[in-house]
């Protein structure tokens, strides 16, 4: 995010400290992470140091603090997805995207996490991009995700 | 038809037919109502009148701890403080519990009627919904619900305002001062109890924490009256519970029963003909064995739940099961204090080389007095109730937890 999009946010919330998470998540929204250059503009804005802006931020998973993708992949890892067959899914998503968990591909299209529970139990295997939910997931289902997302 | 498919549809369909009587029995939070006319008939009653009726109607916090609703209100309206506050705990995170979800997007108007109804008991001018950020995809919905109720409370003069607030990714953020801590802008580290939210909640101010399901009832109480609710259990724990149902069972989803059900009942409903065991309560909850099936009771006065219900078939390795479990709770310990986030990594540890045969089998010995220690040593339930699965699991299934199967 630039100087003034970081600056447009704190405006819309205001800077007192309940606010704080509702920035970062706006700020964070964008570029799917947060640069070590919107804590410290935060930070300033907020009035306190950037080690703690850090400390927050770092605690939330979906608050990203190292370089990720535009399209975060996220598997569910925990057990009811696990047993509906997550490791297929993982499996092809490796195989299609060309990387490994917690990494991102060149291009800087796509980056593979895995999550826990994230509330389709009853759907699984499932997986969020970004803030969209896939479930009832097949190997067939995922190649066609991620082929619509590559033309995106 | 050959004669076992028929024996199969007949069976079938007699499971339905159970599980539709059930349904009917315990049929509240999804049914549809006119909550704008049902909100006009609640501010006709005194705010009195109101906290007799939640108390009397017995209703517990579906959240998974079970605390009496009334109590929590009558505690947060006697406490002082110049300004109090509702939050309703949408941060969903136990994992197989999605009812939550599903109430939010189907039912959102109960939600805030419920909150509502609360702040006119206790005198509280602002709600915040804290729903956890992989629901963001409906947040433009309840949003726009939100500013729909906050206009007709501006009409009616009526003294609160409702708006959403977002999780990021942390299970420990249900817990509700790790919620509160969370929506101060922290880092999500429970507090340490007492005080309770209650008495010093958000900004330091009374506050009540309830679940969405919680809410929803409090409407529907309000709707149908008390007796209608307190007939809907099965035993003494007064009304329905919406549960989710995940793993290998027959049918899926979420669905409102009664309380009081034992698990065999249960799994004669949504069992796939081979249930072994059954996690009742997510992750934090027991896992109960088949032989302990007709003997459990789900409700307050068996095993408490959240509505998680997970069910794992003969074909499941419960080492595995446990595994999921340990590695779950070593990622979503909040790491605050060294019981749980060391007791967590341990366990894991532990099980993993009792597997690999690097540690005897006595060994179990140990990480059974490490659980109970995290039991009383932890800050939080988090880690103070890992002894419910860990326990359970390594009993009834200690060959399993050893065996290369
Ligand atoms: C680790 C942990 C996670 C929790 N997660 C949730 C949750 O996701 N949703 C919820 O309503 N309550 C959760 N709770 C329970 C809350 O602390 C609290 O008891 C509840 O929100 C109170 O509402 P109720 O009385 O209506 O159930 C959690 C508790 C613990 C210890
Ligand atoms: S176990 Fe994957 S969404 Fe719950």
């Amino acid at each position: 995010m630039t100087k003034d999009d970081v600056a447009e946010v704190i405006k819309t919330h205001g800077t007192e400290r309940t606010n704080l998470l509702p920035v970062l998540q706006d700020v964070a929204a964008t570029h799917r992470f947060l640069t070590e250059e919107d804590l410290v503009r935060v930070a300033r804005a907020f009035k306190i140091s950037a080690a703690e802006v850090y400390s927050v931020a770092s605690f939330y998973s979906l608050l990203e603090t190292q370089p990720r993708g535009r399209f975060v992949i996220r598997v569910c890892r925990t057990i009811s997805c696990s047993m509906s067959g997550k490791g297929n899914i993982l499996t092809k998503l490796k195989e299609i995207l060309g990387i490994d968990l917690g990494e991102t591909t060149p291009d800087k299209r796509f980056s593979l996490l895995e999550t826990n529970c994230m509330g389709w139990c009853a759907e699984g295997p499932s997986m969020l991009i970004n803030d969209t939910v896939y479930s009832h997931l097949t190997p067939e289902k995922v190649v066609e995700i991620i082929k619509e997302y590559r033309e995106r | 038809m050959s004669q076992d498919a028929e024996k199969s549809t007949a069976k079938l369909s007699k499971v339905e037919k159970k599980l539709n009587l059930l349904k009917k029995r315990a049929h509240l939070i999804f049914r549809n109502i006119d909550c704008v006319k049902l909100f006009n008939r609640i501010l006709k009653k005194t705010p009195d009148e109101i906290l007799a009726t939640i108390t009397e109607s017995g209703l517990r916090g579906r959240g998974g701890a079970g605390f009496p609703t009334g109590m929590k209100w009558k505690a947060a309206l006697e406490a002082p403080g110049a300004v109090k506050y509702v939050i309703c705990n949408a941060d969903e995170g136990e994992p197989g519990t999605f009812k939550d979800r599903v109430i939010l997007e189907r039912q959102p108007d109960k939600i805030i009627v419920g909150m509502a109804t609360c702040a006119y008991v206790t005198k509280a001018t602002e709600g915040y919904i804290y729903m956890r950020g992989e629901y963001n995809f409906m947040s433009k919905e309840i949003k726009a619900c939100c500013e729909k109720w906050n206009d007709l409370f501006e009409k009616k003069d009526f003294p609160f305002r409702v708006s959403l607030r977002l999780g990021s990714g942390a299970y420990i953020c249900g817990e509700e001062t790790a919620l509160i801590e969370s929506m101060s802008g922290n880092r999500g580290e429970p507090r340490l109890r007492p005080p309770f939210p209650v008495s010093e909640g958000f900004n330091d101010m009374p506050t009540v924490v309830n679940n969405v399901e919680t809410l929803a009832y409090v409407t529907m109480i309000m709707d149908d009256g008390l007796d209608f609710f307190k007939s809907v259990a099965k035993d003494d724990s007064m009304g329905g519970k919406v549960f989710s149902v995940s793993g290998d069972a027959a049918i899926k989803g979420v669905f409102e029963l009664p309380l009081g059900m034992t698990v065999q009942e249960f799994v004669d409903i949504f069992g796939d003909g081979d249930t072994k065991a059954v996690q009742v309560g997510g992750f934090s909850g027991l896992c109960v064995p088949r032989k302990h099936f007709a003997t459990t009771i789900i409700g307050y006065r068996g095993v408490q739940t959240g509505g998680s219900m997970i069910l794992y078939n003969s074909t499941r390795s419960m080492y595995l099961v446990l595994k999921n479990y340990l590695e779950f709770f070593q990622e979503e310990s909040c790491g605050q204090c060294a019981p749980c986030r060391i007791g967590c990594q341990q366990l894991l540890l532990g099980i993993e080389a009792m597997r690999q045969g690097t540690r005897p089998l006595s060994h179990i010995d140990k990480l059974r007095e490490l659980v109970n220690v995290m039991g009383v040593a932890s800050k939080c339930k988090l880690g103070m109730s890992l002894a419910n699965p860990f326990n359970s699991i390594t009993e009834h299934f200690f060959e399993e937890i050893c065996s290369k199967w």
